[in-house]
């Protein structure tokens, strides 16, 4: 006989006289959990990651200095080359690092994920009478402490480098917004690698394979695809995080932003409504 | 009345590796159920499936009834875990840990802070409360584990292992935490491959070996399963083993162990009487014993009898863990 992965299944019929209702010691037992229940146990797993950070202040080394390594070293590189003026450049260079960094960033918490995994700590989460789902959905929503501290560090400096916005209040909140709920799609990706691969370190290496020709591959660093071959332009079309990136360009220097906002929202849908079940499935099966 | 833990005919594979052949176990209200077998044997797969964490190939289990496939749910607000590797999240403090614990399973705020206040006192960790548990030793990790699963008031809780890798005083105050438990009406399926834990702690053991039950029973019942006593006698002048083993000789009939390093003599008792004439015997030749009487086989001679080999590792529980 074999059996099935999923958590509801209704196979093996079993001999049983107690269904739900009153339990040993007069315990009454829940025979599921809700959606509410669900958030708030997800919040304390996030909680967590939040705690982490407080007492390791150090695990946000990366996000501070990636956005400054990366706003420095692509300003002064090709500023002059490609815009004529670092100027000119930190204008389209700066929305596009939004988006790169939106992507880097969600590369970490495969690897705490599968670390998490092997130290045991799921084991306990997943003996625990909580929802399946709450451990994976409470890590992603506690990394949103790293990508908060990466956007700040990146505006902040590139404020400081003189990169002005111009567009109303509500359209870079917007930028910021859009670029936050992609992130959180990309990090179901990351969290199934994390899922299916057994050390921190492969993690990190298949990582890196998926997401730079993603990154790089679209209209990050360039805001014309023009002088790429036909080829690479047609992956860099069809991107997403090239979308995204566009969008962040027009929403934060008040330019035409077309159709990418909402072709960025379906890409991030299409990611979780595929990456979310499988993560889950996975989740089910390892440990 | 059904058993509080049940498991019938479980099998399981990873891979060609078969973990599981058949094992069936059972234990009542507030017992505690042994599992004792080498490394490898399958006694974690065992605790992982009996605990939610992992399906069988087949057979079935339940824990106060609810099956552990169908009614995952109900039984995760029944048991505990706590694993061979302590499932404590090293860089939170102690507090922290519990409160996470506390709130997790829906306590409030205030309610998971005293709650878990009241555990790190009862296990003695009231001093180490506010230090991140990196720096805790390997004994108050695994004190901290037991408050974590205990915080729930489990009615069963699984300690797999809850004394591998600890030093001797840890591990008696380990033992002393699972009495209490007990005390206070919890059923416990421990794993060990300690004998003297299992001897010490269990009122029921199964002995696991290659995936099998091959032996259970109480331990007295098992001692006895494979045999008589043995007439034990140590003389307290170690000149006189000489003649002690030969009274032992000649009163038991059969060539007794003589060990040079302890002077100790062993030999098979097929007859209780045999004591009170080796007593005799060295009143009459005035040797004075330090060391006289029955007993029964130790856990470790039981294994061996049972399985044909010495209770050692073989290779790494590991399997249990890679799905």
């Amino acid at each position: 006989m074999t059996t099935q992965l999923t958590d509801h299944t209704t196979s093996v019929p079993v001999t049983s006289n107690q269904p739900a209702g009153p339990g040993p010691s007069g315990r009454t037992l829940r025979s599921r959990i809700g959606a509410a229940e669900t958030l708030r146990q997800s919040l304390t797993v996030a909680w967590r990651n939040v705690m982490q950070i407080r007492h390791t202040p150090e695990k946000l080394l990366d996000v501070i200095l990636m956005p400054a390594v990366f706003l420095v070293l692509f300003l002064y590189v090709f500023g002059g080359a490609v815009a004529g003026s670092t100027q000119a450049y930190l204008e389209v260079l700066l929305p596009g690092l939004v988006a790169m960094m939106a992507m880097f960033a969600t590369m970490s918490l495969g690897t705490s994920l599968c670390d998490d995994i092997r130290k045991g700590v799921f084991d306990r989460f997943r003996s625990l009478p909580i929802a399946r789902s709450a451990p994976l959905i409470g890590s992603v929503l506690g990394d949103t402490v790293r990508f908060c501290a990466l956007m700040a560090v990146l505006t902040g400096f590139g404020c400081a480098l003189g990169f002005r916005f111009h567009a109303a209040p509500l359209d870079i909140l917007a930028a910021y917004g859009l670029a936050y709920l992609f992130y959180l799609g990309v990090c179901w990706i990351s969290v199934l690698i994390g899922l299916s691969v057994s050390s921190p370190e492969t993690v990190q290496g298949v990582s890196f394979i998926w997401t730079m020709p993603l990154t790089f591959g679209s209209s990050v660093l360039l805001a014309s695809a023009a002088t790429m071959p036909g080829w690479l332009q047609a992956w860099a079309r069809v991107n997403p995080v090239t979308d995204l990136a566009d969008s962040v360009r027009g929403l934060m220097l008040g330019g035409p932003v077309g159709l990418h906002p909402l072709y960025t929202l379906a890409w991030t849908a299409g990611i979780v409504i595929v990456a979310f079940p499988l993560a889950m499935r996975m989740y089910a099966r390892r440990v | 009345m059904t058993h509080v833990i049940e498991a019938e005919s479980l099998t399981k594979s990873f891979g060609a590796t078969r973990a599981l052949a058949d094992v069936s176990i059972a234990a009542e209200r507030g017992q505690v159920l042994a599992l004792l077998g080498p490394n490898g044997a399958g006694k974690t797969t065992v605790v992982r499936i009996l605990s939610t964490l992992l399906r069988p190939d087949s057979g079935r289990a339940s824990i106060c009834g609810y099956d552990v496939l169908t009614q995952a749910v109900q039984v995760r607000q029944l048991i505990a875990l706590t694993g061979q590797y302590a499932s404590v999240d090293e860089e939170l403090t102690g507090t922290e840990n519990l409160l996470m614990i506390g709130r997790l399973l829906g306590l409030s705020r205030a309610e998971a802070r005293g709650r878990g206040r009241e555990m790190l006192a009862r296990f003695d960790l009231s001093d180490a409360a506010g230090r991140a548990v990196k720096t805790y030793s390997g004994g108050m990790r695994r004190r901290l584990d037991l408050a974590a699963s205990l915080l729930g008031d489990p009615e069963v809780l699984f300690l797999d292992e809850p004394t591998t890798g600890l030093d001797p005083r840890a591990r008696i105050d380990v033992w002393g935490t699972v009495k209490d438990i007990v005390a206070g009406g919890a059923t416990v399926l421990l794993t060990t491959q300690y004998l003297d834990e299992a001897d010490e702690l269990a009122d029921q053991v199964a002995v696991v070996d290659h995936g099998r039950v091959v032996a259970s029973g109480t331990p007295a019942e098992l001692k006895t399963q494979i045999g008589g006593q043995s007439l034990v006698v140590r003389a307290a002048d170690r000149a006189m083993t000489a003649r002690v083993a030969l009274a032992v000789r000649e009163i038991t009939g059969s060539a007794p162990d003589v060990r040079d390093d302890t002077g100790l003599v062993t030999a098979p008792a097929s007859d209780p009487a045999m004591l009170a004439a080796v007593v005799r015997r060295l009143d009459d030749e005035s040797i004075a014993a330090a060391e006289l009487g029955l007993r029964l086989p130790s856990l470790d001679e039981v294994f061996l009898t049972l399985t044909g080999h010495a209770a050692q590792d073989e290779g790494d529980e590991q399997t249990g863990r890679a799905a």
